[in-house]
């Protein structure tokens, strides 16, 4: 639409197919270190000078959430570079910003835009904005919104009024198990290697190294590592809140045990004492493992908490893991009755 | 979030009362409530809720708060233990 600033794009509220599978794609782990949009202004509706103006991420994610919210409204839209990262991370990182703001409004010629002197921002950019910054960079009073974009309308609503329910970030199963995708795509990324190497390791015995040996026990083990992982990246995070304990280390060895010991009981074959122990160690030790590094997912787990936790986990692990592979390669000459 | 509670007694937030101007400000950018406004003054009403994201701190007016911000993630932590770097952000490819 043609302003006095020149002309801005106009954005619709409703999402397309490509819009679908574009989040579709990104939620699975695929390309998702470059879906963005442009920076800069947009409109939604038909604004004018009177109208909100509310400041996002140009994470293509992010985008498509808060214009499919705002559906109805007229509003303008400032997308500030975040280098395609969400609102929270990017804040983090310090690509949302006071300085990226204050650029952005100056860009846009905001002040010629609109007569008020109000910018809305999600409340999770807090940790990278300054509202004083703000304010005395290009006069543009921050007014905190709401963490959800679908709590907006109500926010709008209320006069620029937030409960205390729409000031708290939550963590619910849904919102949990959407991150599980990217968790299992990065996992094998970084682990395949490690079910052939596990398949090789299992040829070796007292035949130095027979293929029999190979099919025969890389099954099994391969059978460990893979449930490690699931019960790392997907059934922790699922249980999150039941399973006891708060060192993320022990709610993975734990699921993992409870794993382990299942595929203990429902494999086919009955496994000897030594190398079911050699597996059990495995799935537990992978387990933890990844439910630790699901820290960084959460929205409510404190860095000193995380390295106080990695400081006894990682060493307790890195046993663990020695010893079910030592485990695993003896088992391997130890005559086991049939 | 009182469902999710993580390690206690970690966080490294502090706040100075005798500094707080009283504007409120952290009440409105903690995403998990740690503060509440009592007779113009904000208090630390929980503690071990604090994920040390560092949105009060940075939008403290009169500096009254101090943490060490970061992330709360292993991986980033890691990293950090071999680059020796202090409050290190995600930084890797494959962050968020």
């Amino acid at each position: 639409m043609a302003t006095t600033s020149g002309p801005i794009p106009r954005i619709k509220t409703e999402l397309d197919k490509r819009d679908r599978i574009g989040s579709l794609l990104v939620r699975l782990g695929a390309n998702r270190n470059n879906y963005k949009v442009s920076p800069g202004l947009y409109a939604l509706g038909r604004p004018d000078s009177e109208s909100v103006v509310l400041v996002t991420a140009n994470y293509k994610l992010t985008f498509d959430t808060l214009r499919k919210a705002l559906n109805g409204l007229n509003a303008w839209l400032l997308v500030l570079d975040t280098r395609g990262v969400n609102v929270w991370c990017a804040a983090g990182k310090k690509n949302f910003s006071s300085e990226e703001v204050i650029l952005q409004v100056k860009n846009a010629h905001l002040d010629q835009l609109v007569s008020h002197r109000k910018l809305i921002l999600p409340q999770l950019s807090a940790t990278g904005v300054s509202a004083l910054k703000v304010k005395k960079g290009c006069g543009f009073e921050v007014v905190w919104g709401p963490i959800q974009a679908g709590d907006i309308k109500s926010f709008l609503a209320a006069g620029f009024q937030a409960g205390k329910a729409m000031r708290q970030v939550t963590f619910t199963l849904s919102e949990r198990l959407v991150l599980t995708p990217v968790e299992i795509s990065q996992t094998l990324k970084s682990l395949l290697w490690l079910i052939p190497l596990m398949f090789l390791l299992s040829g070796i015995g007292p035949d130095i190294f027979s293929l029999a040996n190979l099919w025969q026990r890389g099954v099994p083990v391969s059978l460990a590592v893979v449930l490690g992982v699931l019960s790392g990246t997907v059934l922790t995070p699922a249980l999150l809140p039941w399973i006891p304990f708060r060192a993320f280390s022990v709610k993975g060895a734990l699921a993992g045990l409870l794993v382990g010991l299942g595929l203990m009981l429902f494999s086919l074959k009955t496994i000897a004492f030594l190398p079911a122990l050699a597996l059990i160690l495995l799935t537990v030790t992978l387990s933890s493992y990844l439910a630790m590094n699901f820290t960084g997912c959460t929205p409510f787990t404190s860095p000193s908490g995380v390295e106080k936790e990695m400081r006894q986990a990682i060493p307790l692990q890195s046993v663990a893991a020695c010893l079910g592979l030592i485990l695993w390669f003896i088992s391997a000459f130890v005559r086991t009755p049939v | 979030m009182e469902k999710f509670r993580y390690l206690p007694n970690v966080s490294t937030l502090k706040l100075d009362e005798s500094l707080c101007i009283g504007c409120g400000s952290c009440t409105l950018v903690c995403p998990h409530s740690v503060f509440t406004m009592n007779e113009k003054k904000a208090h630390i009403a929980d503690f071990d809720g604090c994920m040390e994201c560092g949105a009060c701190m940075n939008n403290c007016p009169v500096a009254a708060i101090d943490l060490r911000p970061g992330v709360g993630c292993a991986a980033a932590i890691i990293q950090s233990w071999f680059k020796g770097k202090v409050g290190v952000s995600c930084e890797t490819e494959t962050c968020c």
